[in-house]
């Protein structure tokens, strides 16, 4: 079966995402990524854990003066259903409904970019509410290279899943780029769980102390 | 791409090799930089021993003197050993496997042009303001300090090229996991392949730690963060457990190769079946995951304090026994055998009590309390040395000369070879086993010279001149390589006359689909196994069929320059004064993620090589 073929409701396999030996290489070797994606995550998180309220000045932002629920939970929800709506794309990718893959892989983006200009928000006001900065404190070094990292991640993501949409728009679903919207959609997904723990660590623990 | 034994114009072999995507050919490139890096560490190195040849030199400065110690231990280990084994992975894995290519060619070819770049981009600091001069270790206390722009360019070379090693690890585990050919189940896989395999494994989680400690050092450095200073909230023992987490791995990285090499090697000219198969493969993937908990031995004068130092003492001393087992099991494969002294042979037999020399000094360093007397003293120079130079570089010597007819159709002279031998094996212990002694004399690590009357004199002296016959040993190695292109004798698939793997049933060099037919494995050692059973030529497993190649490609250099040019804006826009470094950065990593888009956006099918054009090959005498 060659990749590049036109393809019909008919001959649509089960796994088009694992067909070619190529598309089977991306798999694993997307998973492995991940891997290594998750030790460079574990560091940023050590970092940050070790330098949590670590100011020069007392009279600094610590954590629990900085974050506040209600944004971190917003944010948490908007991201946590944009996967939600990237397994419905994904979904459609299987049975070969391309129309409606693309429509909830845009409902993804629309989603990925509210969060980000939510991080932006959220980053402006501590800028200017509490002087928190990049350069303020080891704190606010670590703090912004941790979420900051994280946002980047969401950034590349979207642009990513953008220019399939847009790439593909008129041919639709064939053996070749079935895989590469399947690795996009992995890459949202981890971008989600990353976010649940920075959830955790940085926001819910913080707001305890 | 099927002509290629027509002769080409220089410009059109360049061209080849800037896009290419065969990894053989990436193997070449890796073997060229990596070579020339391997001169200019060498180089470095002689320029250390020369300073201390006689108390009270000046033959260079301090401060150059601490250049050119961080450049020599930075070069030797990122930019020489790291891809000169990548080099070997390239050019002999798939063939030990059966696989036409890796699973992503245009990762292995980015993968090069990072590390590449990234080697360039570090080594310019010679030209632009002076080098780095915190040490190979970097430890930030230090280097957040350093003037100028030289700890800028270890921060950014060592990123750019750490990202195409990372590749290069994805890139291997994948195409071992995948595109083995039938019949070659784990348990048959050649000991280098599976040491490729393991260490792959190990750069894919040892270098994320190195990337975001390069990444906060930049930070700190060019971004105003403040990560590693205290005054600041900040902490410098974050960056000396990164570099560890990731450093100690990175010896093992190197190391478990090496071990490979001198598997294939002991087997072949003992004409025996490497002993205990099974156990090597155990004791590999043991060492492995032993590897990644042992960072903290190389910190147990920060003060981590004795609960931490016992447990990190222990695991260390543990890492002994899956070595234990090698040697023995490589000594088990020699016993009995019909041994040939081949140049690679003699490398292997004298790697053995060289390493365990370097093994035993690492027991007495992994215990906490002893170490404290050895702590940053010439006794750690040349405990490292031994295990490095005593195990990687004799494996890369090793494995030049066993792989160079595979990888060039042509032998290594003989003769040459075991005269690198001697010079290089004399000149190594002599320079560095009188080191044992200098630091138990109280010599410290990384003082630029020393008085007289205190000792140290001759020690110094005899480790200098046996400096000197390593560098006679290399430049004979290098005359060999010219004599043996010059010459040109072609020889065929199995010119020792006892491989025993896959890739020995191939001609030599293969072809660039490396097989016509993918071959079956009947066992470990499938070549073999075939030559016992009267066979000439491996078994094929497949019937005669197209081929699918992939084209070649220019985007993965120009990625690798948009991050080489992005570098230089990252260092100097916080210079005073400075407009064109924010421009320059941004500029570089439009090329680099515009050049993304662009392999993203364009279809690339590749191509498929006919079947009549491969039986066209066959009458004109290339057999697969």
């Amino acid at each position: 079966m060659h990749a590049e073929e036109k393809m019909t409701l008919e001959k649509w396999p089960a796994s088009p995402e694992r067909q070619t030996l190529e598309a089977k290489n991306k798999f694993v070797g997307f998973w492995l990524f991940l891997g290594g994606e998750t030790v460079l995550f574990a560091s940023l998180f050590a970092t940050y854990i070790a330098l949590k309220d670590s100011v020069p000045k007392s009279d600094m932002a610590l954590a629990k003066d900085l974050f506040e629920i209600p944004l971190a939970f917003a944010m948490t929800m908007i991201l946590l259903t944009s996967s939600l709506t990237s397994v419905y794309a994904m979904y459609h990718m299987k049975n070969f409904e391309f129309k409606k893959m693309q429509l909830w892989l845009g409902i993804t983006v629309i989603l990925g970019l509210a969060f980000l200009g939510l991080e932006i928000y959220e980053f402006n006001h501590y800028v200017h509410e509490f002087e928190h900065t990049f350069t303020s404190s080891a704190f606010g070094s670590a703090f912004y290279t941790l979420v900051g990292f994280h946002g980047g991640h969401v950034a590349f993501g979207l642009g990513w899943i953008i220019a399939l949409i847009i790439r593909n728009s008129k041919r639709g679903l064939n053996l070749y780029n079935a895989p590469k919207y399947y690795t996009a959609s992995l890459y949202w997904h981890f971008i989600d769980v990353v976010w649940v723990f920075i959830f955790t660590v940085v926001y819910l623990v913080g707001m305890v102390g | 791409m099927s002509t290629m034994a027509q002769k080409k114009g220089f410009g059109a072999v360049l061209w080849e090799y800037l896009t290419t995507v065969d990894h053989k050919k990436i193997a070449h490139l890796y073997l060229i930089a990596g070579g020339f890096f391997f001169i200019v560490g060498g180089i470095e190195a002689l320029i250390i021993r020369i300073q201390l040849l006689k108390p009270n030199n000046d033959f260079v400065s301090a401060g150059l003197f601490n250049e050119v110690i961080t450049m020599h231990g930075t070069t030797m280990i990122f930019l020489a050993a790291m891809p000169l084994l990548l080099g070997f992975m390239n050019a002999v894995m798939p063939l030990q496997i059966g696989a036409r290519d890796v699973a992503f060619p245009f990762l292995n070819s980015l993968g090069f042009w990072l590390f590449f770049f990234g080697g360039v981009f570090l080594n310019l600091s010679w030209f632009m303001g002076g080098a780095p001069n915190a040490g190979w270790t970097s430890y930030a206390s230090l280097s957040i300090a350093q003037e100028g722009h030289g700890i800028d360019f270890y921060a950014l070379g060592l990123q750019i090229s750490g990202f195409g090693t990372l590749m290069g690890g994805i890139n291997f585990l994948v195409t071992i996991i995948n595109m083995r050919a039938p019949g070659m189940t784990y348990m048959r896989m050649p000991l280098f392949s599976w040491t490729t395999f393991v260490a792959s494994a190990m750069i894919l989680f040892a270098f994320p730690p190195l990337t975001v400690a390069l990444f906060l050092m930049t930070f700190d450095r060019m971004f105003g963060a403040n990560f590693f200073d205290a005054a600041m909230g900040g902490n410098t023992i974050i960056w000396e457990h990164f570099f560890w987490i990731f450093g100690h791995p990175e010896v093992y990285i190197l190391i478990l190769p090496a071990f490979g090499i001198f598997s294939e090697i002991f087997a072949i000219f003992s004409r025996k079946r490497l002993f205990g198969y099974s156990s090597m493969v155990f004791a590999t993937v043991l060492i492995a995951f032993l590897g990644f908990m042992v960072w903290a031995h190389h910190m147990f004068t920060t003060g981590l304090g004795p609960v931490a130092n016992a447990i990190f003492s222990v695991s260390t001393m543990a890492i002994a026994v899956p070595t234990g087992i090698k040697i023995f099991n490589w000594l088990f494969t020699m016993w009995g055998g019909s041994i040939k002294l081949t140049t690679p042979m003699l490398w292997a037999i004298a790697f053995i009590p060289s390493f365990i020399m370097g093994g035993v000094t690492g027991v007495m360093l992994g215990s906490a309390s002893q170490d404290f007397q050895y702590h940053d003293t010439y006794f750690v120079i040349a405990h490292f040395h031994y295990v490095i130079v005593g195990g990687v570089v004799f494996a890369l010597f090793a494995g030049a000369h066993l792989w160079w007819p595979k990888m060039f159709g042509q032998m290594l002279n003989e003769t040459l070879g075991k005269i690198t031998f001697v010079l290089f094996f004399v000149g190594f212990h002599m320079t560095f086993f009188i080191q044992h002694f200098l630091g138990l004399w109280g010599m410290p690590r990384r003082i630029f010279t020393f008085l007289p009357g205190q000792g140290l004199e001759t020690g110094n002296f005899i480790s200098s001149i046996g400096a000197f016959l390593m560098g006679a040993g290399t430049i004979v190695f290098l005359l060999n390589v010219v004599i043996t292109a010059v010459k040109n004798e072609k020889v065929g698939n199995d010119p020792w006359g006892d491989g025993r793997t896959i890739e020995w049933g191939i001609p030599s060099p293969p072809p660039f689909y490396n097989f016509k037919q993918l071959p079956l494995v009947r066992g470990i050692d499938t070549y073999w196994i075939e030559k016992m059973e009267g066979r000439k030529e491996l078994v094929p497993a497949e019937p005669l069929g197209d081929i699918h190649m992939p084209n070649n490609s220019f985007i993965p250099f120009m990625i690798s320059l948009g991050l080489f040019i992005a570098a230089f804006g990252a260092m100097h826009h916080g210079d005073q004064g400075n407009t064109w470094g924010l421009p320059v950065l941004i500029a570089g990593l439009v090329i680099t993620f515009g050049s993304m888009l662009t392999r993203s956006l364009k279809d690339d099918h590749g191509y498929h090589i006919h079947k009549e054009e491969l039986i066209d090959d066959e009458d004109k005498g290339v057999r697969a």
